[in-house]
């Protein structure tokens, strides 16, 4: 891949990344990608399979420092393919396992997950989003949406997926990752973006070893005892391969028993912003400047784009003028917006594309511009 | 599926001599008639049986006529995507260091489709078995060319026979692997007589064997038959795989371990008291 060149030739200059390892309890400076890489090996990772891509290199380079002293293991595949398939194999035998990747190599890695959430193996993955589609830029964007929402491989199956809005989070939801996947036997994402990857914040990082770990039943550990454990997503007879996905429908109701969001000054809210992960955090600064000038607004922020909260978005929506869904792609999640909504407000979507984050004031504008046309509307 | 009785009834004056091994499940078999994927089977889950390690080997059946593999072996089994076999069995491998891995492929899932998960696991001398069956075409799909299909062979695919200009020429992959360090055994085999029989059974004894010394990925080719895709009785088949396959795929070891390997072969302790 033609990465960006003047970023790779300073990758290759100088130390390696030296491990920020912390103890429990410590807060630290840390970039989103190494907090997350960090919090996995705290969260007792067995294996991380990766590739190289901007701008999540850092995930497998820390893992490559750190791995080797803690315990655990790490390769770097020949590709997103490979490294997807390995994940497969290895959680198929039963080791809690990761992989993190950036939209294209997302994208190679789509088959496998197919496979991955047919065979019910729970893993987490891990998208830090650029401007897409194609090769696309480096710069951050959340316009894989769609892709880990609504399927992105082929069949009926659905991702836990997981909007960090700041580096705590990236932090934190790695636990969440990998105890929802392995609660649900399914692959769960933790759906961040460029930005939050690599920026810097304080953390306070998880309690290492505090998640607890079992070899499950079900896994191909070498059949000592028992009948042999078959890890498969073939099931040729149609009544078979029904079976199964009415078994996995009823699993993704289940788990609509994840739902989280956040929600921020919407009791008295006029008007409604939606946005996930780093557009939620620019939002609240809008919120903060309209509220300022006498503007009600308040924001919703999906924690868990699925199982999406619906009911939730529908509530907080109910007694507002507008709905205004702040993405930075050309509107995906305003679709699940408008489905949860209704018909009874209107829905408008304020997005950025090509690797570009929209300021805050840029959404206050676009906030007044739609006032200034319903002002219009009605006097009209 | 039927179940096959098994009842080995003991008769005054004749013993058992032969029966399927333990490790292979009663089930029938779904292959065609006369392919080799049933002998290979059959000898693979016998030097399982006797090596005592049913309880410790992972196998990976990806996709082809034997993605079904896992109806017929009674050991811990995944199903992989076409041409993954490799990197499912090195997250298998890499998880479990101490457990047996063997893959199972087909000639479009070791050499087209997962050509780079290959290489880069014999590369990185992966400590798996990986068992290519080369029938040079595609069995399970309908009978298209395969990269090691033969030039001038009439597939579903090459229905004017194979012709380099366009389709390129049979893919050696055995050759190109060899000489990577990361591969440690890499021998050529078949099935088509009792005696070649015998000595694939061996190659897989001692690929399992040297999977103990954690050395290096061992690469059992065996050039077998597909009746069906080839258009030919079984019996031809043995004249197709004598006069033209072969020729092109010779058998025989290509690498082999330069020292026997003592740590498989401990000998008895010696009693004190006689």
């Amino acid at each position: 891949m033609i990465e960006n060149e003047s970023l790779s030739r300073e990758a290759g200059k100088g130390k390696p990344h030296q491990g920020n390892a912390v103890m429990k309890g410590e807060t630290r400076l840390m970039k989103g990608n190494e907090a997350l890489a960090e919090a996995a090996i705290r969260a007792g990772m067995d294996a991380y399979f990766g590739y190289p891509i901007t701008p999540q290199s850092e995930i497998l380079e820390y893992f490559t420092v750190e791995v080797p002293k803690r315990g655990g293991v790490v390769l770097q595949a020949e590709s997103e393919v490979a490294a997807i398939n390995m994940i497969y194999g290895a959680a198929g035998a039963g080791a809690r396992v990761m992989t993190s990747s950036s939209s294209p190599g997302i994208s190679l890695m789509q088959e496998g997950i197919s496979y991955i959430a047919s065979a019910e193996l729970p893993c987490l993955l891990v998208n830090v989003m650029r401007g897409g589609p194609g090769l696309g830029t480096i710069q951050p964007s959340q316009g894989d949406y769609f892709q880990a929402v609504k399927g992105g491989g082929h069949g009926d199956y659905r991702l836990i997926v997981l909007a960090p809005s700041s580096v705590q989070e990236m932090a934190d939801f790695v636990f969440d990752g990998f105890r929802l996947a392995e609660k649900y036997r399914n692959p769960a994402m933790i759906l961040a973006d460029g930005a939050l990857g690599q920026m810097m914040e304080k953390v306070v990082l998880p309690e290492e070893g505090s998640l607890p770990k079992a070899t499950p039943p079900w896994a191909t550990t070498g059949k000592v005892n028992r009948k042999s454990n078959v890890i498969t997503s073939l099931h040729i007879e149609p009544d078979k391969m029904e079976e199964i996905n009415t078994y996995l429908q009823d699993k993704y109701r289940r788990m609509q028993d994840e739902i989280r969001f956040e929600t921020v000054e919407t009791d008295d809210a006029d008007i409604l912003l939606v946005a996930f992960g780093l557009s939620a955090r620019i939002c609240q600064k809008t919120l903060e400047l309209a509220r300022e000038k006498g503007m009600k607004v308040g924001l919703i922020r999906p924690i868990t784009l699925y199982p999406f909260p619906s009911a939730a978005i529908a509530e907080a929506a109910a007694k507002t003028q507008f709905v205004l869904t702040v993405e930075m792609n050309a509107g995906q999640m305003v679709e699940d917006v408008r489905l949860a909504v209704n018909g009874k407000n209107p829905v408008y979507h304020k997005g950025r594309m090509g690797g570009i984050v929209p300021s805050p004031e840029e959404i206050l504008t676009e906030i007044e511009s739609i006032l200034e046309k319903q002002q219009a509307e009605v006097e009209g | 599926m039927k179940k096959m009785g098994n009842e080995i009834k003991n008769i005054d004056g004749l013993e058992v001599v032969y029966k399927r091994p333990s490790t292979l499940l009663d089930v029938p078999f779904h292959y065609c008639p006369g392919c080799g994927h049933s002998v290979v089977h059959k000898v693979l889950m016998e030097v399982v049986e006797e090596l005592g390690i049913q309880n410790d080997t992972i196998g990976v059946a990806p996709v082809g006529c034997s993605v079904f593999a896992y109806h017929y072996m009674d050991i811990d089994m995944q199903e992989a995507a076409h041409g993954r076999a490799s990197a499912v069995a090195t997250g298998i491998r890499r998880v479990l260091p101490d457990k047996y891995v063997f893959s199972y492929q087909g000639d479009g899932d070791l050499a087209a489709i997962g050509t780079a998960e290959t290489i880069h696991a014999i590369n990185r001398g992966e400590n798996i078995l990986m068992l290519f069956i080369n029938n040079g075409i595609y069995g399970m799909t309908g009978g298209q060319m395969a990269p090691t299909s033969l030039l001038g062979q009439l597939t579903s695919t090459s229905p004017y026979g194979r012709e380099s200009s366009s389709m390129g020429y049979p893919l050696k992959i055995t050759d190109l692997i060899v000489n990577l360090p990361g591969a440690y055994y890499v021998t050529r085999q078949a099935v088509h007589t009792p005696n070649s029989v015998r000595k694939l059974k061996k190659a897989i004894k001692a690929a399992f064997e040297y999977q103990k010394l954690k050395k290096g990925t061992c690469f059992i080719e065996v050039v077998s038959n597909c009746p069906s895709g080839w258009k030919m009785t079984p019996k031809e088949t043995i004249n197709y795989l004598e006069e033209k396959m072969f020729p092109e795929y010779p058998l025989g070891d290509l690498k082999v371990p330069q020292k026997e390997p003592a740590a498989a072969v401990k000998p008895e302790p010696v009693p004190e008291e006689v």
